[in-house]
């Protein structure tokens, strides 16, 4: 077999997609406006898929306090934490994100991707038990290969498949690691951690919890669903993203156990590439100044979500899952989806699209992130733009059914 | 201990509801390419066959799997260590 024949597929599938006169998983932004508007094909367009749930891209203050790290510290650290130094910012904001979780200390990678990846890969190895949950990122699944652990998959937000599995583990369940995420980026359901708890508190093991699409949004003070449900005590390993609520890019983990500091000396995806750079931790570091100093944006961010989810629900729309920053609806099949979200676009809208099988079940979604910077009006222009889509192109929702 | 030929049996069954109408499954059947399967899918039936053998699959041995023979082997190799 050659080379790129692996890839006659990919071609296969994208000349499909090129037929719509854009590739949906190409979308070129030409200028951005603000959080929530750009342009794109020369229009002027919603943005309603960023992640960028708090809107804070854009904050005054995030912005000012990269300008300085820019001009005092330069524009890259051209090189690792570990062979090259760390600046002071960096250890800061592990400083900061421990106090923020109430825990012992953090480490901070270059990516969200990373995080995952250099916690499993850090942590874990040949020989130890991994149990992830079926619907978790592509960021876990990759972790634990580069770790050589054992994986094993349990049905998704099914405590009950879990603890028959850690009941299989016999001795060993004690010191397996249970993966979770606090919110899944497709659907955006939400994990029954307590139940999740339980299992690990009868069973053994230790519980990593990624809440990705959870800080900022969820927990009285933006700590995610671990705070929301109380449960934050239970978690052991807390892994987040700066590149969603915190504007910037780059993930950590938190941790109250002491052996976390010695993952740095273990985890490749920490040693063998470049630091963040000074402005991505200033931003991060003011961003997070920002989350934990107040509840007005996530109580905006609320208000935003519910609208949307109402509006959608009253035009028959299938949606995942109980309201939240992620909405997802569930189209009949792909082609179905495909026209739903080219129609979106050339009404001034831009969500995303996502297919199988990237998708769990394979259902065929169009995904809304929600942000607290989207104005109730853009809100409405959204909801409009479904209105127009349903009734004037005749798209037709599935029947409510992820699978699950 | 389970025996080799009663796994594929059983698991010729657990596959017909998976793959396309009218394959026979047999050991050489290519669980991708025969029964049309993508990665998810293949990771989804392991759930099924976990719940069939009271076993537990890792994942990580997806690579050395390509056929209904390789997967009865790994079961039986996981039923015979209980």
């Amino acid at each position: 077999m050659g080379l790129f024949d692996k890839f006659h597929g990919l071609a296969a599938a994208r000349r499909d997609l090129e037929a719509l006169g854009i590739d949906p998983f190409g979308v070129q932004i030409e200028r951005m406006i603000s959080p929530t508007e750009g342009m794109i094909r020369g229009r002027h367009t919603i943005l309603a898929g960023t992640n960028n749930y708090l809107g804070l891209t854009f904050d005054p203050g995030c912005v000012a306090a990269a300008h300085r790290a820019l001009d005092a510290e330069g524009t890259g650290t051209t090189g690792s934490r570990m062979a090259n130094g760390s600046y002071s910012g960096h250890r800061r904001l592990e400083k900061e994100l421990a106090a923020f979780y109430g825990m012992r200390d953090a480490i901070v990678f270059s990516t969200g991707y990373q995080a995952n990846l250099g916690m499993l890969a850090g942590l874990t190895g040949p020989g130890d038990v991994v149990l992830i949950d079926g619907d978790c990122h592509a960021s876990i699944y990759d972790g634990c290969r580069l770790a050589g652990a054992e994986i094993i998959r349990f049905r998704h937000n099914n405590a009950a498949d879990l603890a028959r599995r850690m009941e299989r583990l016999g001795e060993r369940a004690a010191d397996a690691l249970i993966v979770v995420e606090g919110v899944y980026s497709m659907l955006g359901d939400r994990a029954p951690l307590e139940d999740i708890v339980a299992v690990k508190r009868k069973h053994g093991g230790y519980l990593l919890v990624d809440e990705a699409h959870s800080l900022g949004v969820l927990g009285e003070r933006g700590r995610g669903l671990v705070e929301e449900l109380g449960v934050l005590a239970h978690v052991d390993f807390i892994v987040g993203t700066f590149s969603k609520s915190l504007g910037g890019a780059g993930g950590f983990c938190v941790s109250d156990l002491p052996e976390l500091d010695l993952v740095r000396y273990s985890s490749r995806p920490y040693i063998f590439t470049a630091s963040p750079s000074p402005a991505t931790i200033a931003s991060t570091r003011q961003a997070l100044a920002v989350l934990a100093a107040g509840r007005d944006l996530r109580v905006r961010l609320r208000d935003n979500f519910m609208r949307l989810h109402a509006g959608l629900i009253a035009l028959g729309y299938s949606l995942a899952a109980p309201p939240g920053a992620v909405i997802a609806v569930v189209l009949r099949d792909r082609v179905e989806a495909l026209r739903c979200w080219s129609l979106l676009l050339e009404r001034g809208v831009y969500v995303n699209l996502m297919l199988p099988p990237a998708t769990p079940n394979g259902v065929a979604l169009i995904r809304c992130s929600v942000s607290a910077a989207h104005t109730p009006a853009q809100i409405d222009a959204i909801c409009a733009a479904f209105a127009d889509v349903r009734s004037s192109a005749g798209i037709v929702a599935a029947e409510c059914d992820t699978g699950r | 201990m389970l025996q080799y030929p009663q796994i594929v049996a059983e698991l010729g069954s657990e596959l017909a509801a998976f793959g396309p109408r009218g394959v026979e499954i047999t050991e050489d059947t290519d669980l991708l390419a025969d029964l049309e399967l993508d990665s998810l899918q293949v990771m989804n039936l392991l759930l099924q066959i976990e719940d069939r053998f009271d076993i537990s699959i890792p994942v990580s041995i997806l690579p050395d799997v390509r056929t209904v023979k390789d997967l009865a082997l790994q079961i039986a190799h996981l039923t015979g260590e209980r």
